[in-house]
């Protein structure tokens, strides 16, 4: 029997390389891993005799492997790694692809730890930023690997961060880098370590943030995380609280799951022609606005009108008279309509919400019903009752007075101040235009302005009434 | 409003993107500082719901002006809003990236005053990252719906993978939730990125060196469960964007109880196994030469959530086996329940030298369980004679209990059957 001591892969290869010219089967080598040794590929065995020039190869996948599983911390490392260069050599050529045999199965596993280690390295290194003596910024890491793996991972550090001043400390080595090159040192006990970083409080935020209450899997996390590394994780100390308060944190997610009513699709009546359409839009309550209007308000004109116009909602008068732009709005629109030459007769006039929405804001005059812009979720949930009217009428030409039609219809970032008079495509016809609505006219209190904008209005429907060629 | 508490509210909103993939980008961009991208990314934590944290994953801003229903942030929800500013963005991710906590930035927003202004945001975001931080590591753009072509093409300068969601399998799932996005739009923009891709590489296959364009590609991410849309089309939806498209990646996420919800949402979350199933079909189209049309055998459209879709199949088309394990091709190998595309290599490599019998194959932690009643070896394999048994799908189908311990997100990473 030979005993034979050895502490880095270079000193094993070394020795390996000498039993097996000598001829010596590995069940007369007792390997002596000594682990008390600081460094792993250090080649202080000088004394050691001289190798003559080999005379055989070694597989290069060998050798790969071997230099990884020499940073594994088991003491039979090197006894298994001498006993499958020994079957190598001795008839089993292929053995590293016989995954099913015991060795190789042995090594395989070993490989997948070393392996696995190295990657939690590069993902559980947490740098804090310290001050030198310099005055320059380091940023120091404190890390406890399964394995010896400092020298394996060092290098994609360095790559990672090459324009940082860094070091990474372990218990068995520590590794520095100055933007220039890597140094290694002796191992450092855990209590050298830096002990805080500000930025951690946002970087627990951030934790706690992206955490999703709805599915908790502790298992795969500490699978993934294991504990034992946790210590040197700022963001574990989280954990059992996000744990603890989760339930309650999804019961509320329940809660405020407010489901409001569906769309007006709910409300449509078995036959689709505008007689059924206004008879069923009394009983609309896709949204809460029915609850305060007198009457929902819908729209008006020939059903063969080759143009329609949409405005936003029926305001104060129209909520009380059942009829769209009868009040200072339509009054203005009517003078817009016959300036350009248009009977409103000829014209189909409706809005986008059906009903009126208001607030009642006291006021020294009493209260007053004061127009409120409706939201994203009231022009959606209306939005089917003038998909409807347009999908009956096919309008040649589609007016939208102001924002709200104009977003309904275009998309939710179409500007009027930038695209009025604009005459585009949309799913519901060739020819369709936004322009302002009367309202907003009425409400501009810059004379100059408002007479420009009402001659505008003018000009729009000019251009898109179909009886007209367009300029 | 600080950074702490903007990044509460932004990082929230932005936990119901799937993706959380890192790799793809080979090497690391020239003249980069800080940062590197060698291929695989690094799972840098754990939170308790079992998923990774590789990206720090937010977005801009969470206002937005769209309405699509199964989103948190659409702008009837009165979720909080908050909004990064762009050096708030550039900042975090640097700080973040120095001390190792993440692999890089996944950016997204709600959209403010128009695509394009939006988008100009993100882009800008990451122009400053890459010119004034010389920073190289992963950033993930998600583009803006409707932005301009132009911008699209500038973001894949600076970003590492871009994304255009298809959000819904179909285009009536589409009109029906998210009536301000239009698939032939999203189809374009898709289309476009590919375009830019393919010219680049062809560039450096000719010798050239084009400026980088999103050197790990695009993905997608589809919503599943808003709708009632069967399995078999989702993977039709998906099968097209692989071939269509080219994409890396198609993200699936279940719909899950969000604040706010719509209530023409079903009110509850569908089973997270479906959506692990839907992986691990996406990996049978992707890595085991199954078409999607084959992939669902159930009469309803829908994947099996009690067995495994390749099972499933093999259930279903039982005359395919026994397959040999010494003698059958790569792709009938593939095609053996509880048989990965790993074990398929290694049988590859070791049969060239001696015959598998069972043992060898319960060596190499093949699921023997499903896999021994489709397989012959090279000793006697008793089980093979219930292949052809009615209750088959009892004996090959897995403990109720053992679904629970499925971790979906592991499948989206691995997807392994």
């Amino acid at each position: 029997m030979r005993f034979v001591k050895v502490q880095t892969f270079d000193q094993w290869r070394t020795e390996a390389r000498r039993l097996l010219l000598s001829d010596v089967p590995p069940e007369q080598v007792a390997w002596m891993a000594d682990d008390e040794q600081l460094s792993l590929f250090d080649s202080h065995g000088d004394a050691e005799l001289p190798v003559t020039q080999a005379a055989f190869t070694v597989p290069k996948a060998f050798l790969e492997l071997a230099k990884i599983i020499a940073c594994h911390r088991i003491g039979t490392r090197w006894s298994l790694l001498y006993r499958t260069l020994w079957r190598l050599m001795h008839g089993e050529r292929h053995l590293l692809q016989i995954t099913t045999d015991q060795d190789v199965d042995a090594l395989m596993s070993m490989r997948k730890a070393v392996t696995r280690d190295v990657h939690k390295m590069k993902a559980f290194v947490r740098f804090r930023k310290v001050i030198d003596s310099d005055g320059r910024e380091v940023y120091v890491a404190w890390h406890r690997p399964d394995h010896r793996i400092v020298r394996l991972a060092a290098p994609f550090f360095s790559r990672r961060f090459s324009g940082m001043n860094w070091s990474i400390l372990t218990p068995d080595e520590s590794v520095t880098w100055d933007q220039t090159s890597l140094q290694y040192g002796p191992g450092v006990p855990v209590s050298d370590a830096p002990d805080d970083d500000a930025l951690e409080e946002l970087w627990k935020t951030y934790y706690a943030s992206i955490f999703n209450p709805a599915r908790v899997k502790v298992d795969t996390m500490k699978r993934e995380m294991p504990v034992r590394h946790w210590p040197t994780l700022p963001e574990t100390s989280l954990i059992a609280d996000l744990l603890h308060t989760a339930p309650e944190r999804v019961a509320a997610m329940v809660d405020q799951n407010e489901g409001f009513a569906e769309t007006a699709m709910h409300y449509m009546p078995e036959r689709i022609d505008l007689e059924s359409l206004r008879a069923a839009v009394v009983d609309c309550q896709a949204c809460d606005l029915h609850q305060h209007a007198t009457q929902p308000v819908f729209g008006e004109g020939p059903p063969d009108a080759r143009i329609v116009l949409v405005g936003e909602q029926p305001g104060d008068r129209e909520d009380l008279d059942g009829r769209p732009f009868v009040g200072p709005a339509g009054k203005l629109l009517d003078e817009a309509l016959s300036q350009a030459g248009i009977r409103r007769g000829d014209v189909y006039l409706t809005n986008v919400v059906k009903h009126f929405k208001f607030t009642e804001p006291p006021t020294s005059r009493g209260k007053r019903r004061l127009h409120q812009k409706p939201n994203a979720r009231e022009v959606f949930a209306c939005r089917p009752w003038l998909e409807a009217e347009l999908m009956l009428i096919q309008p040649i030409a589609i007016l939208c007075l102001g924002a709200t039609p104009s977003q309904a219809l275009f998309g939710r970032d179409f500007q009027v101040s930038k695209h009025r008079g604009e005459i585009r495509a949309t799913d519901w016809c060739d020819r369709t235009m936004a322009t302002w609505h009367p309202a907003a006219i009425l409400r501009m209190p810059d004379q100059h302005r408002r007479t420009e904008m009402q001659q505008q209005l003018v000009a729009d429907l000019t251009r898109i009434h179909p009886t007209r060629p367009p300029t | 409003m600080d950074v702490r508490e903007k990044l509460a509210i932004l990082a929230d909103a932005a936990k119901y993107d799937a993706s959380c993939a890192s790799s793809g980008s080979k090497s690391t961009r020239a003249g980069s500082k800080i940062g590197s991208t060698e291929g695989m990314g690094i799972c840098h934590s754990y939170t308790p719901d079992g998923r990774c944290i590789s990206l720090l994953k937010i977005l801009l801003t969470n206002y937005c002006i769209y309405d699509c229903q199964y989103c948190v942030n659409r702008i009837s929800s009165d979720t909080p809003r908050a909004r990064f500013t762009v050096d708030e963005v550039v900042s975090l991710t640097i700080e973040f990236y120095k001390r190792n906590y993440i692999e890089g930035l996944f950016l997204s927003s709600g959209i403010i005053q128009t695509s394009d202004y939006t988008m100009e945001q993100l882009i800008s975001v990451a122009k400053k990252l890459r010119t004034d931080e010389h920073y190289g590591g992963y950033i993930h753009l998600k583009t803006i719906p409707n932005a301009s072509q132009a911008l699209i093409q500038e973001a894949g300068l600076w970003a590492d993978r871009l994304s255009v969601n298809i959000e819904l399998p179909t285009e009536g799932d589409l009109q029906k939730l998210a009536p301000e996005k239009k698939k032939p739009q999203i189809v374009d923009a898709m289309q476009g990125i590919r375009q830019k891709i393919d010219e680049t590489k062809d560039d450096q296959n000719a010798g050239l060196h084009p400026p980088n364009f999103a050197p790990a590609g695009q993905s997608t991410q589809m919503i599943v469960g808003a709708t009632d849309t069967p399995d078999v089309e989702i993977l039709k939806t998906a099968s097209q964007l692989y071939d269509g498209q080219n994409l890396r990646r198609v993200y699936y996420s279940a719909y899950s109880p969000i604040p706010h919800a719509d209530a023409r949402l079903p009110g509850q979350s569908p089973p997270l196994v479906r959506e692990h199933r839907l992986y691990q079909a996406d990996w049978l189209m992707r890595f085991y030469g199954f078409d999607a049309s084959e992939i669902v055998a159930e009469a309803d459209q829908n994947l099996s959530l009690d067995i495994d879709p390749k099972l499933a199949w093999a259930l279903a088309n039982r005359h395919f086996f026994p397959v040999d394990v010494n003698r059958a091709s790569r792709e009938e190998l593939l095609r053996i329940p509880g048989i990965g595309a790993r074990s398929v290599k290694r049988i590859l490599g070791i049969r060239r030298h001696k015959h598998l019998r069972s043992e060898d194959l319960k060596k190499l932690r093949v699921a023997w369980n499903r896999a021994k009643y489709f397989v012959l070896t090279a000793d006697h394999n008793p089980q093979l004679a219930n292949l052809d048994k009615a209750d088959l799908r009892k004996r090959a189908q897995p403990k109720p209990t053992q679904l629970m311990l499925f971790d979906t997100r592991q499948s989206a990473l691995t997807g392994e059957v």
